[in-house]
């Protein structure tokens, strides 16, 4: 009875096949990577832009196939050049969500242009679809030691920012006054979202690393305060959500209604999404309770800090 | 002289039928979209503009799966994903939740399309617009949808400028935040609609954005803004359907080239910062 189920949830072959298993090791990577880089988006505001950069890989790709170059390095030009170009152009919090926005239009136009010249010498339509969609099924082996290395690179280059990007993130105002570079942080956190962002476009499709690069994040940041642990959550939020959604597309083979598999990144997004509603829906429901036994509850914040030392006898 | 004239304006840029119906076509959009950019500046929700229009290219291949009007499917995922973050807005970060929908609408579309079974060209024209495409009934329909957003937005405008200008005085004042963000979002998956099926998915929103954020440049009333807004977008497109017809590059390019080199020529020479930064010279 036992095997029955494990046969249900696991299909035949699940763990002997070896396009899996090489999707379950670079969509675990690609996920523990992007839930903490991801952490740092959303802190600071910059879901558009881990967004954009995602888009721009289709350029990239494109530009570089013109080129006749590997893809990667068209992904990896292209995010960290549109990366400095949203940081710089955006430097006012005003302007951020603007310049993001030209920066992706001209980005984008500049892809379509590249993808009318590819296809008027060759016949590449897929190829757009692909780099939206993506398949973390179809990955070419040859990118996996490139790849792999970039995400380590870039793991180091979070670990060497963590306490001044901390700082610069929560309150520009406090960093600059303790001498952090902020401008500079900004920019080597923008390269390290790129090749984050690039690498998993280039794994898994713009589409999955959105939404490996928010989703966990978000969800961590509702459930803990820390964000040291916030990162580790979404990294395990990450983790989870890849690996049910491979599970599910690997069961999906047999489902209705075309027995050919849905896509991974469907099932990826749903889980992610249905876990952020969760985590909001339960730290909603937490923060009442605490709300309601805080002794403070009818005063205004500073007034608290006013008020504590007196009552401990201090003054 | 005459040849130069003739590959300038080669014969039919102006009389044939198609031609005629893309330059009608194209001016509503871009009127539309100046319209609504102005908002969608004002209140930094450019996420929004860019995120509804890919999520209605996922609606179009939901409703070829199923079978009705692709653009019926567009409407129904943009204005569904606009309630949607209007919804979670309330609890989360509104960038936040707009990606989480984004990619959800976006997942959603991938399973269709993956379940299509069929090759379906006029879903992909989707992602990067026909504009030279389009046909006279489209035009109608186009001219219609766009008829009733911008009067929603003229509906919505006094208030609209309130709350995103001074929050708590439109709070003060009756207005209230959570329906009158859920209605303007209703608005930008209109507008989106209907440029998407002319502009494309991926460049209806540089429609939205660069005209108002470059008409913001020059002038700090609403009113010119919005105008001027929609004027440089008329001007962005029509110079773009122009060029494309003569090179025969797409006209998203086009599009988001001039788009981009508005913006940055605004922002170069920028008079109203100027003359604020000297009117608070003048101060101190």
């Amino acid at each position: 009875m036992w095997s029955d189920v494990f046969h249900a949830v696991f299909a035949p072959g699940f763990f002997q096949n070896g396009s899996v298993r090489q999707a379950l090791l670079l969509g675990s990577a690609t996920a523990i990577l992007s839930g903490m880089v991801g952490v740092f988006a959303v802190l600071r505001g910059q879901s558009f832009a881990g967004h954009a950069l995602g888009d721009f890989g289709a350029t990239g790709a494109s530009g570089a196939f013109l080129l006749g170059a590997p893809a990667i390095w068209g992904f990896l030009t292209v995010g960290l050049l549109g990366g400095t170009a949203m940081d710089v152009l955006g430097r006012r919090p005003r302007e951020r969500d603007v310049a993001t926005g030209i920066t992706l239009t001209f980005i984008l136009g500049l892809g379509a242009l590249f993808l009318y010249f590819d296809t008027t010498h060759s016949n590449t339509t897929g190829a757009p679809m692909t780099i939206l969609f993506g398949s973390i099924f179809l990955i070419d082996p040859a990118l996996v030691p490139i790849t792999l290395s970039l995400a380590i690179l870039t793991l180091m280059l979070l670990f060497v920012l963590y306490r001044p990007l901390l700082l610069s993130s929560l309150s520009p105002d406090l960093a600059r006054a303790r001498g952090v570079p902020v401008r500079v942080v900004s920019i080597l956190f923008m390269s390290a979202l790129a090749m984050t962002v690039e690498q998993a476009a280039i794994l898994i499709g713009a589409l999955l690393s959105t939404a490996l690069l928010i989703g966990p994040a978000a969800t961590a940041i509702r459930l803990v305060k820390r964000p040291g642990q916030a990162m580790t959550v979404a990294a395990l939020v990450g983790l989870l959500a890849t690996w049910l959604g491979i599970l599910c597309a690997y069961d999906s083979y047999n489902w209705p209604p075309l027995h050919r598999g849905w896509p991974v990144s469907f099932f990826v997004a749903a889980l992610l999404l249905l876990f952020y509603l969760a985590a909001s829906a339960g730290a909603t429901s937490i923060s009442r309770v605490r709300i309601r036994r805080n002794p403070y509850r009818h005063f205004p914040q500073t007034w608290k800090k006013v008020a504590s030392p007196r009552e401990r006898g201090d003054a | 002289m005459s040849t130069l004239w003739s590959w300038l304006f080669p014969p039919g840029l102006f009389s044939s039928s198609f031609m005629v119906d893309t330059w009608e076509g194209a001016s509503i959009v871009a009127v539309i979209a100046g319209f609504v950019g102005f908002f969608v500046v004002l209140r930094g929700s450019a996420f929004v503009a860019h995120a509804l229009p890919k999520g209605g290219f996922a609606g179009a291949a939901c409703a070829t799966f199923f079978g009705f009007n692709s653009i019926l499917g567009l409407a129904m995922f943009s204005v569904g994903g606009a309630l949607g973050i209007a919804w979670l807005g309330r609890r989360g970060r509104h960038d936040v939740v707009t990606a989480l929908t984004l990619v959800f609408l976006l997942g959603t579309g991938a399973l269709f399309l993956n379940l299509n079974n069929l090759y379906a060209p006029e879903i992909y024209s989707l992602l990067f617009g026909e504009i030279l495409g389009i046909t006279h009934r489209e035009v109608l329909d186009t001219a219609a949808i766009g008829v009733i957003s911008v009067v929603l937005l003229g509906f919505l405008y006094r208030p609209l400028l309130l709350l995103s200008i001074l929050p708590t005085t439109a709070e003060a004042r009756g207005i209230r935040p959570r329906r009158m963000e859920t209605v303007f979002l209703i608005v930008v998956g209109l507008a989106t609609a209907v440029t998407v099926p002319i502009v494309g998915a991926l460049l209806s929103f540089s429609l939205m954005i660069a005209p108002a954020a470059a008409a913001r440049y020059w002038t700090v009333r609403p009113l010119h803004a919005m105008g001027l807004s929609a004027a440089i977008a008329v001007f962005i497109v029509a110079l773009s359907i122009f060029l494309s017809y003569d090179t025969g590059w797409p006209v998203g390019f086009f599009v988001a080239a001039l788009a981009a080199a508005v913006y940055a020529l605004s922002r170069a020479l920028h008079p109203t910062t100027r003359t604020s930064s000297k009117a608070r010279a003048n101060c101190s």
